[in-house]
């Protein structure tokens, strides 16, 4: 078989199940793969040797004839996962030469059932950022270019290693981690499949804490069966975390049938922002015009706290990264800084700190900080706290009212350059998240799926919001979406 | 609201993160606009609304409180940037 890194997570298991690939040759063609890819940014730390021992073990599942349908496939590993024995840095200086010396539940859960770990993806540092530019390994770069502009874009943040690896073909998919949008909207800007679940179905046991109540795994995968496939071997129940819920799994892939007869499709008009490009107005429109073909009945209905979701998410991420990051102090793990004559454990914290945490993590904990202080932990946190539940409402109301998905945009636009927002106040930053971030302050799952590309050829992705523990029929859905908009775009490569 | 460099330092000494004096003034203006941009939150009517506390109505579990792990201090241990005769080490706490 030619190209077996192109293959997607379905089809490597039928190939590798009907005996015409094995682990071992799609395993090696991803590293050879990745070994070609240096440009691209995305794998920080290569583990081949786990990959090949891994693979060897799969192939023997397979021909045994009982394997799981994630056995024998290779895969990326975002650096959040901590995993035994090889570097789990969260792309970030003061984690620097941390190995741990357990497994995160969702790799575990993952390798146990035979699935290859080629290496882990860069990221942005903590998981904050939209671009990739904060972190300590330097940028990872998207595969895709604008027409025959060789300037450099971003693969979107935080998951951006994730995403440039899959829209690549190094792997056959990845683990990617959302907090505000860390997976939707880098999937969208690399025109591939992103899911984050409903907040719980995924343990967040072993993975750097970024903002507890808000943080999910899921997976980033070349379509919506490859997602569904993947959700099933990442979720269930973890007595390690105490918020992951003890809910059966269902079988997600069971549920693309392609029919979405009588579902109703909920449209928000707040998110119709002022400037929005006309190039997303029509995308929406169009995906609109296509679950509506494929027999959905479609409402528009009103999210009227869709604006303040930034707002607070801005007070209560920061404020639950201040305390989660408080653990980087230099005296358990990773850095410590060289300390003067006469420094005392303070200076030794202080000093580990500027010097371990990049500005934008510098920026957020201090942030978080100050809005937990005595006399504005009311203000700010407690207010936001109050939004966050209305927001909540927001949704809940629309399910009531019989909505089963709702449908935006994922992203305010396609992929930008690589240093563009460089001068932009941090808020220009933020707003990247617009569309993703109510979905985690309301613990929905929502997904992201490519359908169509803008006028200089870059992917573009619309979100799919889902009632909460209802993946699979969120799945349901963005399977018909895909299958109407047959994306099938691949950058053209220059690495 | 406008953060001032007072301010700004204060808010470095509390989250433990050293600060160079010149670099405070861009601090409190970057807090500033972030400050600002938050206090629309000011605008929602939040009367009798509860903060929530978790995004799921589920109760967290319960487990009996014994034992489940340990006697492992070497694993714990083999990470310190600096760990001796089975301790973390640190500067001087105490004179």
């Amino acid at each position: 078989m030619t190209d077996l890194t192109k293959l997607t997570i379905a089809g490597a298991r039928d190939a590798m199940r009907k005996g015409d690939t094995t682990s071992a040759e799609i395993t090696d063609a991803c590293l050879n793969a990745i070994e070609g890819a240096g440009a691209l940014g995305a794998f920080v730390h290569h583990t081949p040797e786990i990959a090949a021992d891994q693979a060897k073990a799969a192939d023997v599942r397979i021909k045994a004839g009982d394997a799981p349908a994630m056995c024998g496939i290779p895969l990326g590993i975002k650096d959040l996962f901590c995993t035994k024995g090889v570097p789990s840095q969260a792309a970030s200086r003061i984690l620097e030469g941390f190995k741990p010396e357990y497994e995160s539940t969702v790799t575990t859960q993952l390798f146990d059932a035979g699935a290859v770990m080629l290496g882990k993806l860069n990221m942005d540092e903590f998981a904050m950022g939209s671009s990739n530019e904060t972190s300590v390994y330097g940028n990872a770069v998207n595969p895709w270019r604008r027409g025959n502009d060789d300037a450099a874009l971003t693969p979107g943040g935080s998951s951006g290693g994730s995403a440039s690896a899959v829209a690549a073909d190094l792997c056959l998919a990845a683990t990617g981690t959302d907090t505000g949008g860390s997976i939707r909207q880098p999937a969208a800007f690399v025109g591939i499949t992103g899911l984050k679940p409903t907040y719980g179905r995924v343990s967040r046991w072993g993975i750097v804490a970024f903002a507890s109540s808000l943080d999910q795994a899921g997976p980033m995968t070349k379509d919506v069966r490859d997602a569904a496939i993947m959700l099933g071997a990442m979720c269930g129940h973890d007595p390690k975390d105490s918020t992951s819920a003890d809910l059966p799994v269902p079988d997600f892939e069971a549920a693309l049938t392609g029919d979405i007869k009588g579902k109703t499709i909920g449209i928000p008009k707040e998110y119709r922002m002022d400037g929005m490009p006309e190039e997303i107005e029509k995308l929406w429109a169009d995906g609109t015009a296509m679950l509506k073909d494929a027999g959905a009945k479609i409402v528009d209905i009103s999210l009227p706290h869709t604006k303040y979701a930034l707002p607070a998410y801005y007070v209560i991420a920061p404020a639950e990264a201040s305390s989660n990051l408080a653990r980087y102090d230099g005296v358990r793990f990773g850095h410590r800084a060289k300390l003067a004559q006469g420094d005392g454990i303070t200076e030794m914290y202080e000093k580990t700190r500027a010097e371990g945490f990049g500005a934008e993590v510098q920026r957020r904990v201090m942030v978080g900080t100050y809005v937990l202080s005595a006399g504005f932990y009311d203000a700010y946190y407690n207010r936001a706290r109050k939004v966050r539940a209305l927001i909540k409402r927001d949704f809940d109301q629309v399910f009531a009212d019989g909505v089963d998905a709702i449908l935006t945009p994922a992203t305010p636009s396609a992929a930008f350059g690589l240093g563009e927002m460089a001068n932009a106040d941090p808020i220009q930053m933020y707003l990247n998240d617009v569309f993703t971030v109510t979905v985690n302050l309301a613990g929905l799952p929502g997904i992201a799926v490519p359908t169509g590309v803008d006028k200089q050829g870059l992917p573009l992705g619309l979100q799919l919001i889902g009632r909460p523990w209802e993946e699979a029929e969120l799945l349901k859905v963005a399977y018909s979406l895909e299958q109407s908009a047959g994306f099938v775009a691949k950058p053209a490569k220059w690495w | 609201m406008s953060i001032d460099t007072e301010t700004a330092r204060r808010v470095a000494k509390l989250a433990r993160i050293k600060v160079e004096d010149e670099a405070l003034p861009a601090l409190a203006q970057e807090f500033s606009a972030i400050l600002g941009f938050i206090e629309q939150l000011n605008e929602v009517d939040v009367d009798g609304i509860e903060p929530m506390t978790s995004v799921t109505p589920q109760r967290l579990k319960r487990r009996v409180d014994e034992v489940t792990d340990g006697s492992q201090p070497e694993a714990v241990l083999k990470n310190a940037p600096d760990a001796r005769e089975g301790f973390f080490a640190v500067p001087k706490v105490v004179e």
